[in-house]
C-alpha cells in the first residue's frame, strides 16, 4: 500500500491540469469541482489507506519507511524524494483531503456566479496538491519544494479577487511576511544538511538519536527551522499577514488559513521533533513564542467586529497553543489539537461564510437574530464555538486539556523548564477564558439578540450608471426605504450546509473518539491521565471556559453595561488596534528601512554606478584623444610604420650587446 | 685608388634607400610616392647582388631573388598606377595629402 501514496499528490494534481485545460471558460467552469471533488474522494481514500498501514505498521518497524527515488545527484550530493508515511503524516493526510472535499462541497455553493469560478477551483486543486505533497515528503528540500508552493497558493487565493485593492496588498503582505521566515527555514535546511549530509527525515532523526549531531549548533539549526514555522503558522513577531489574508474568499480562509497551510508550521516542528527535543533552549523557545502568540492573538480577539478577523485571530491564538503544547514537550497535545482545530476552525470558517453570503456583510454589529433565520448555521456554529472554548464532550475540550496537562507533568521536567512551564500553565489557562469569552461573543452578536436596525440607505433612486452598484439594488425604491436587511436573510443553500453538518460532528466526536487511540497510535500515552490532579486540570479548566462563556453571555447576550464600559477602556482601542503591532512595523519600515533604502540607493546610484559610469567615461575620452592618430594620410601612416621598424632595428641591436629585460632570453 | 668592397656598394644601397623613404613620406605627388618605392626596391636588388657578389658560395640564389623583385615591382607598379588613376578620376588631383577621408 504505502507504494502507491504518491497516488494521493497525483490526483489533485491531474485535477488541476485537467481544470486548467478544459474549464477555465466561464461557460465550462461549472464542471471544475467536481473533477476537484473526484479527485480528493481518492485522495480520502489514499489517506484512510495509509493512515491503516501506519496503524498496522507500528508493531512491524520498517513499513512505515519512505519510499524514495534519486532525484539527482551531484558529486557526494544525493538528493532523493519520496513519501514517508507514519503516524503523525497519515493523519495530517486524513485531515487535509477530507477537510478539503468537504470545503470544495461547500465552495460550489459559496463561489457559485463568481467569473472566476474556474480558475478557483485550479487554485484550490493546486493547493491540495500541494499541501498533501508537504504531509508526504520524506526529506526536508522536498518538503521545503511543497512549502514554498502553499505559500504561492496562498497568495493566489488571498489576491482571488485581485481588482480589490485590499485584497491584491493583502496578498502581498502574506507572501512578503512569511518570506522573512522561510528565509531562515531555508538556511537551517542547508546548515543542517551540511552537518548530517542528507535531507531524509528519517536518516536525521536516527543521528539526532545517536547523539552525532551533538556539536554542530543544533540550537540555531532548530530555532532557524522553527522561524519558517513562525513565518507559515503566523507566530508572534510574523503573525501581521493572517488577518489580512481573510481578503480571500471565505472557503479558502477556512481550508488554507484556518485548517491546513497554517497549520503546517506546526506539522514541521511536529516532524523535526526530535531534533528539537535534542537542541538545547529551543523548545523553550518555541514554547514562549507560542505562548506569546496565543495570549496576543486572543487578547487581540476580543475587540474585533469584523466576524472573519476575529477567527483569524482565533486562528492565531490556537497555532500558538499548538507551539506552546510542542515547546513543552507535549506532543500528542500539540498534534491532537491540531487535528481538532482543523475540523472546528474550518466549520466556524464555514459558518462566518454561510453568515457573509446571507447577509453580505462582514461586520458583527450588523448582525444579530440570526439563529431564527439560519437554524442550522447557528447550530452548527455553535458547536463549533464550543468545541473551540474547550467544552466537554467536545474535541477541542480533550485536545486543550491535553496541552495543558502537558504544560503542568511534562515527565522529566527538571526545576529550571518548570519555571517556564508554571507561567505558561496559568497563561493557557487564561488564553481558554479569553477564547471561551472571544467566541461566544461572536455567537452572541451574530445569532442572539433582535436583528439591528441596519436599513438600507435611504437615499434618492440612483440614476443608472452612476455611483457603485449596491447589493440587490434592483427593488422598487418605494419599499427601499426601511427594511431591516435581515429580513432577505435564508439559509445557504444544501451544498454549503451539508459540509457543514459533517464537519460539526467531526468537531463534536472526534476528541471523544479519538483521545485513547490517537495517543496511542502517536506512540504516546495521553496526558490527561494523570490520577486526580488531571482530573482536577479538566474541572479547572472546563470551569475557565464556562467562566468565558458566562461574562460573553452577561456581557453581549444580555448587554450589561459592562460590555459598554469595556468597550469605552483605552484597553479596548489598544486591543482593537492590535496592539499597534502593524502600526510599528510601518513606522519601523518608513522610519528605517525606507531611510537607509534612500542612503543605500544614493551610494549605489553615485559610487557603485560611479565606478561603472566612471570606466565607460575614461573609455571614451580615451577614444576620443588616440582616434586623432588615424588621420586618413597615407604617408602618416608609413611614417609611424618606419618609425616603428627604426626602433625596433636599434632595440634589437642594443639588445644584441645588453641584458634582456625582466629575465627574458634573446631568441637562439 | 682602392679597390671597390662591399662597403660601396652598401653604402650607395642605404643613400638610395633614404632617397626612396623620402620619396614615400616627404612627396606629395602620389607618382613620385610609388617612384620612392621603386628606388628603396632597387636597393634591395642592390643588396642582394652585392652579397651575391662577395659570399664565397657561387649560389645562384641572389639573382634569382632580384629577378623575382623586380617582376613584383612591375606588378606593384601597375597595381598603384591604376589606384592612382582611380585616385584622380574620384578627387580631381593626385595630392595623396587630399586623400584623407577615411579618417576619424
Amino acid at each position: 500500500m504505502v507504494e502507491y501514496v504518491w497516488l494521493i499528490i497525483a490526483f489533485p494534481a491531474a485535477a488541476f491540469l485537467i481544470i486548467c485545460a478544459a474549464f477555465l471558460p466561464e461557460r465550462r467552469a461549472r464542471f471544475a469541482p467536481f473533477v476537484l471533488i473526484t479527485a480528493l474522494s481518492g485522495c480520502t481514500v489514499v489517506a484512510l489507506l495509509a493512515l491503516k498501514a501506519a496503524a498496522q505498521a507500528q508493531h512491524m518497524p520498517g513499513l512505515n519507511e519512505a519510499v524514495e527515488a534519486v532525484w539527482l545527484e551531484i558529486g557526494d550530493l544525493k538528493i532523493s524524494v519520496g513519501t514517508l508515511v507514519d503516524p503523525l503524516s497519515a493523519t495530517m493526510m486524513v485531515v487535509v483531503s477530507v477537510v478539503s472535499l468537504l470545503i470544495q462541497i461547500y465552495s460550489m455553493g459559496y463561489m457559485k456566479g463568481d467569473p472566476g469560478y474556474g480558475r478557483y477551483f485550479a487554485y484550490m486543486s493546486l493547493f491540495t496538491t500541494s499541501m498533501l505533497g508537504l504531509v508526504v515528503s520524506s526529506s526536508l528540500l522536498e518538503l521545503y519544494v511543497f512549502w514554498e508552493l502553499v505559500g504561492l497558493c496562498s497568495y493566489l487565493l488571498i489576491g482571488f479577487w485581485y481588482r480589490k485593492p485590499e485584497a491584491a496588498s493583502a496578498a502581498k503582505k502574506a507572501f512578503v511576511v512569511t518570506r522573512f521566515g522561510d528565509v531562515g527555514f531555508l538556511i537551517g535546511i542547508i546548515w543542517l544538511s551540511r552537518a548530517t549530509g542528507t535531507f531524509d527525515f528519517v536518516a536525521i532523526e536516527q543521528l539526532v538519536k545517536s547523539g552525532a549531531l551533538a556539536s554542530v549548533g543544533l540550537t540555531w539549526i532548530a530555532l532557524l527551522i522553527f522561524s519558517g514555522a513562525v513565518g507559515k503558522s503566523a507566530q508572534f513577531p510574523l503573525h501581521v499577514w493572517l488577518p489580512d489574508a481573510m481578503e480571500g474568499p471565505t472557503p479558502v480562509s477556512a481550508l488554507i488559513h484556518a485548517a491546513t497551510m497554517v497549520a503546517a508550521g506546526v506539522y514541521l516542528v511536529a516532524r523535526m521533533y526530535t531534533l528539537i527535543q535534542a537542541a538545547p533552549y529551543a523548545h523553550d523557545v518555541i514554547a514562549v513564542i507560542g505562548g506569546i502568540t496565543a495570549l496576543l492573538a486572543a487578547s487581540i480577539a476580543l475587540a474585533q467586529d469584523d466576524i472573519k478577523r476575529v477567527l483569524a485571530y482565533s486562528t492565531i491564538s490556537q497555532l500558538g497553543y499548538m507551539m506552546l503544547a510542542l515547546g513543552i514537550g507535549g506532543y500528542f497535545g500539540g498534534v491532537f489539537h491540531l487535528v481538532t482545530h482543523a475540523f472546528f476552525k474550518a466549520l466556524l470558517f464555514l459558518c462566518a461564510g454561510s453568515v457573509i453570503h446571507a447577509l453580505g456583510t462582514n461586520n458583527l454589529s450588523e448582525m444579530g437574530g440570526l439563529y431564527g433565520r439560519m437554524k442550522v448555521t447557528a447550530i452548527t456554529c455553535l458547536i463549533g464555538a464550543l468545541a473551540l472554548s474547550g467544552v466537554a464532550p467536545f474535541s477541542g475540550f480533550f485536545s486543550k486539556d491535553a496541552v495543558l496537562a502537558a504544560a503542568l507533568f511534562t515527565p522529566g521536567a527538571d526545576l529550571p523548564r518548570q519555571i517556564i512551564h508554571y507561567p505558561l500553565f496559568v497563561l493557557a489557562l487564561f488564553v481558554v477564558f479569553l477564547t471561551a469569552f472571544y467566541m461566544f461573543r461572536l455567537w452572541f452578536l451574530a445569532f442572539a439578540g433582535r436583528p439591528t436596525e441596519v436599513t438600507e440607505p435611504a437615499q434618492p433612486v440612483p440614476t443608472a450608471g452612476r455611483g457603485p452598484r449596491k447589493r440587490q439594488q434592483a427593488k422598487p425604491p418605494l419599499t427601499a426605504v426601511i427594511e431591516p436587511v435581515q429580513h432577505r436573510v435564508h439559509e445557504s443553500p444544501k451544498r454549503m450546509t451539508i459540509p457543514m453538518v459533517v464537519l460539526a460532528i467531526l468537531a463534536a466526536i472526534s476528541g471523544l473518539g479519538l483521545m485513547t487511540w490517537f495517543g496511542h497510535f502517536l506512540g504516546q500515552k495521553y496526558e490527561g491521565s494523570h490520577g486526580m490532579a488531571g482530573y482536577l486540570v479538566m474541572v479547572v479548566s472546563s470551569l475557565v471556559a464556562f467562566g468565558g462563556i458566562w461574562t460573553a453571555w452577561r456581557w453581549y447576550g444580555k448587554q450589561a453595561p459592562a460590555a459598554e464600559r469595556f468597550e469605552a477602556m483605552r484597553l479596548h482601542s489598544f486591543l482593537r488596534n492590535k496592539w499597534y503591532i502593524d502600526q510599528g512595523y510601518a513606522w519601523f519600515v518608513r522610519q528605517v528601512v525606507l531611510v537607509g533604502a534612500t542612503v543605500f540607493a544614493w551610494i549605489d546610484r553615485h559610487i557603485v554606478n560611479g565606478f561603472v559610469d566612471g570606466a565607460a567615461w575614461l573609455t571614451g575620452w580615451l577614444g576620443a584623444r588616440v582616434r586623432r592618430w588615424q588621420t586618413g594620410q597615407l604617408q602618416w601612416y608609413a611614417m609611424v610604420i618606419f618609425l616603428g621598424v627604426v626602433l625596433g632595428v636599434i632595440a634589437m641591436t642594443w639588445l644584441r650587446v645588453h641584458e634582456w629585460p625582466w629575465g627574458w632570453s634573446a631568441p637562439r | 685608388m682602392t679597390t671597390v668592397s662591399i662597403t660601396h656598394f652598401l653604402v650607395l644601397s642605404a643613400l638610395l634607400f633614404c632617397l626612396g623613404v623620402y620619396g614615400v613620406l616627404a612627396r606629395r605627388n602620389a607618382v613620385a610616392v610609388l617612384m620612392g618605392v621603386e628606388l628603396m626596391l632597387n636597393a634591395a636588388n642592390i643588396n642582394f647582388l652585392a652579397f651575391w657578389k662577395y659570399s664565397p658560395s657561387g649560389s645562384m640564389e641572389g639573382q634569382v631573388f632580384v629577378l623575382i623583385v623586380i617582376t613584383v615591382a612591375a606588378a606593384e607598379a601597375a597595381v598603384g598606377l591604376a589606384i592612382v588613376l582611380n585616385l584622380f578620376r574620384h578627387f580631381r588631383t593626385i595630392d595623396v595629402d587630399q586623400a584623407d577621408v577615411m579618417k576619424w
